[in-house]
């Protein structure tokens, strides 16, 4: 056992790997502050901030009044005096009111001040389904982040990324908005809701050994999850976890890239695969009209236009509100990838 | 220029009274005097009744006798009526809470110790006045007999769910009980109830609107947005705030610093703000009755503050004691509004403990009749909507996304069972 705190690993789940980089970055760094509604003392309703506020300090690590665009208003000020700050929005779901705050402010302080002010602030919020969380508890709202220049947006979909991306994000000048897919916070989900349940200590995944100090994960490089020939699978976030099981379900070659970061994107890695395999899946579980795959699609479509062997594939959520008693109808689980990777490998 | 002498600025961070390993205090909480807060004329210009906020306004005292001004001097049928839906909502949502435990629901909230607000406020309220409630006002429909199988069917999404499994349980919509649509966005609906308002003075009818926030709420811009609109219109509105001290963990003093009444935020607006005990039934509904008056006769919205406690968690994913003092909701200093009510009719003459627990045999055997009915349809998962449900009202009427999506889902289905 080596005492080097970059080269110890302990079992993390993504709780523990997040809550990691926060206590490693608030340690590092008397300007990084976590602050949100019930962060402080409680430790947040997902348990992400435990023991901060106890470890680094009550001004370190805070409770936030009900409001949105009050946190994400306040953080911007804060970074724009010279703090990093970290604020948790409580479900993605509810970031809307700090929408503007974002969109307008945010996204573009440093461009309409000519590099004068600018907004390190890194949003945490768990998103996406899963959990019969009904329509607030459940969105994927990253097509409206990515659609706005100067946000990043970060996605992870395993402890170790979880905490390597946190860092990065936090260290990175721009704003990030950092989803936490909350269906993966226990452990890795395949998509099959009957299934067993696995927690990250017992899924027999290397991503699961975190580093317990620094480092960081680089934001903008996808990572390529499986190697394969015939299909190119492009996913985040839960949806990675999915398409394992789903290319297992087809039983094709595929090639599985967790993009990691939508914003920025890692579109080399992206060209090079279906340059390859001449097929491409995308897989989103948010709806699929106006979703992040249509970018993605285009992109595919613009640059390896003669290597495409098959029409672009997408399998996403329906377009609609996300229903409550019919979430595993709307979920884009393994058997619609399944069925989408068969027509794109099957097509002639 | 130097300004070395002066002290170094130093960020402050609310904290509440007592934590789970401190000793319970309220000693900031002013219980007044009951029947001591005067009651103004419905007509009083607001610039008159600027103390108002700073008093609790309250009826029952600590002889269970009703006194004052605001009592609204109620036949003691009616009283036993209220009675009856508290002790409904409460053994409702013990059962249901315990229905969550089993996995025949994904989610409940319960409204303990907040019953005597919701059911008051649904039983002085016309018919066909709207109520733009939170998820704590489920008293409102066990006030008007909503049926208590229905509203099982929601909570387990399903065939039988009146909103066809579209929505989160307990976050319920009942149109023919005046009962507005529950999102699980905060605050949102404060901005409707005075729109629906503007609407309802805009057609020269006779209708008002009744909202709630939570005291966190009133932190969104929702509460700000509302009160706006609220004062510049004139809406014919009454607008709470339930301040039950929590925001899930967090206490009442992150919305309102140094124990500012809630209530005195309507000041700033330009409209009369009062604070109520919202454990005293016949406190609420006399605030509730003389706001209506108000807004009926074309004087204006008012805010009322129900002074009140959340005696269990936010919801079945909430555990309070990591937070505040375990035994906390037992020293609530202004009681049980069950318990108080209960007195109060024991008090009058009108009622006694054998009636009461008669009364509780009753509901609880009613409840679990309900529930049986709702689970021989079937709990989450065992039972749900036709699955064209899920793409009705999307829009008015489907597109081809949704045409399209239906179908194919329609034929995997058909596959899957082949």
């Amino acid at each position: 056992m080596t005492e080097n705190p970059t080269t110890e690993t302990k079992r993390m789940n993504m709780i523990q790997a997040l809550n990691s980089a926060l206590d490693v970055k608030m340690g590092e760094d008397e300007d990084v502050l976590v602050f949100g509604e019930d962060v402080g003392y409680f430790g947040g309703v997902f348990r992400v901030t435990e023991g901060l506020q106890a470890k680094h300090g009550l001004t370190r690590c805070f409770d936030a009044p009900l409001t949105e665009g009050g946190i994400i208003g306040a953080a911007i000020g804060m970074g724009a005096y010279g703090l990093k700050p970290v604020p948790e929005i409580q479900f993605a779901d509810y970031i809307l009111p700090a929408y503007d705050q974002l969109v307008s402010e945010a996204a573009r302080l440093r461009y309409r001040s000519n590099g004068e002010f600018s907004a390190p602030v890194t949003v945490r919020t768990p998103y996406g389904g899963g959990i019969f969380g009904g329509q607030t508890h459940s969105q994927s709202p990253e097509a409206i982040f990515a659609h706005v220049t100067g946000l990043k947006t970060v996605i992870p979909s395993n402890p170790y990324d979880a905490k390597g991306l946190l860092i990065a994000s936090i260290e990175c000048e721009d704003p990030v908005i950092f989803l936490e897919p909350k269906r993966l916070y226990n452990g890795p989900f395949y998509g099959r809701p009957d299934e067993e349940l696995k927690t990250w200590a017992n899924s027999g995944l290397a991503t699961a050994d975190v580093p317990v100090g620094h480092y960081e994960v680089p934001l903008g490089r996808a990572s390529l999850v499986r190697e394969g020939s015939e299909v190119t699978v492009l996913a985040y976030g839960t949806m990675v976890h999915v398409a394992e099981a789903g290319i297992a379900d087809a039983g094709v070659d595929a090639e599985l890239i967790d993009l990691r970061s939508i914003v920025p994107l890692d579109i080399d890695a992206i060209t090079a695969s279906v340059r390859k395999t001449g097929r491409c899946v995308i897989l989103h579980e948010a709806s699929r009209f106006g979703g992040f795959g249509g970018e993605l699609s285009a992109l595919v479509q613009e640059r390896c236009f003669d290597y495409l062997r098959a029409p672009i594939e997408r399998v996403a959520g329906y377009d609609m509100p996300y229903p409550h008693a019919f979430e595993w109808d709307y979920f884009p689980g393994p058997i619609r990838l399944a069925e989408a990777i068969k027509a794109a490998v099957e097509y002639r | 220029m130097t300004k070395s002498n002066l002290p170094r600025l130093e960020l402050h961070i609310p904290e509440p009274p007592a934590r789970p390993d401190t000793e319970v205090s309220f000693a900031h909480v002013n219980r007044g005097e009951a029947g001591a807060v005067r009651r103004p004329d419905i007509a009083e210009h607001e610039s008159n009744m600027r103390d108002l906020p700073y008093e609790l306004i309250r009826v029952l005292d600590d002889d269970n006798k009703a006194v004052g001004p605001w009592d609204p001097k109620l036949a003691p049928e009616t009283l036993i009526k209220g009675l009856r839906a508290m002790v409904l909502t409460r053994t409702f949502d013990d059962r249901l809470f315990r229905a969550h435990r089993q996995g025949k629901t994904s989610f409940y909230m319960k409204s303990t110790g907040e019953e005597a607000i919701s059911a008051a406020q649904s039983m002085a309220l016309d018919k066909g006045d709207m109520f733009f409630p939170t998820y704590r006002a489920m008293a409102w429909l066990h006030a008007r007999n909503y049926p208590l199988t229905t509203l099982c069917n929601q909570i387990f999404s399903n065939a039988e769910d009146p909103l066809a499994g579209k929505q989160l349980p307990i976050l319920h919509s009942a149109r023919e009980y005046d009962f507005y649509s529950i999102s699980g966005n905060l605050g949102v609906r404060f901005v409707h109830a005075v729109g629906w308002a503007m609407a309802s003075a805009y057609k020269n009818d006779t209708k008002i609107s009744l909202a709630y926030v939570g005291d966190g709420t009133t932190a969104e811009g929702d509460f700000h947005e509302a009160m706006t609109f609220a004062a510049a219109y004139r809406a014919p509105t009454i607008l709470c705030v339930t301040n039950n001290q929590y925001a899930i963990s967090s206490f009442a003093g992150f919305a309102a610093p140094e124990r500012l009444p809630f209530a005195a935020k309507a000041l700033a607006y330009g409209f009369p703000g009062i604070k109520v005990d919202g454990n005293d039934f016949l406190a609420v509904w006399g605030a509730t009755q003389w706001a209506a008056e108000r807004a009926r006769t074309n004087n204006g919205p008012t805010l009322i503050e129900f002074y009140t406690y959340r005696a269990e968690g936010h919801s079945t994913s909430d555990d309070p004691s990591a937070y505040r003092p375990k035994d906390e909701a037992k020293h609530w200093p202004l009681g049980d509004p069950i318990e108080r009510l209960k007195d109060h009719l024991i008090a009058l003459g009108a009622w006694d403990e054998e009636r009461q627990a008669a009364l509780e045999a009753e509901l609880k055997e009613k409840v679990k009749v309900a529930v049986k009915e709702a689970e021989a349809i079937g709990t989450l998962g065992q039972s749900k909507p036709p699955i064209e449900e899920m793409f009705e009202d999307v829009f008015a009427e489907k597109d081809w996304r949704l045409k399209e999506q239906l179908r194919e889902l329609k034929h995997r289905r058909a596959g899957d069972s082949a």
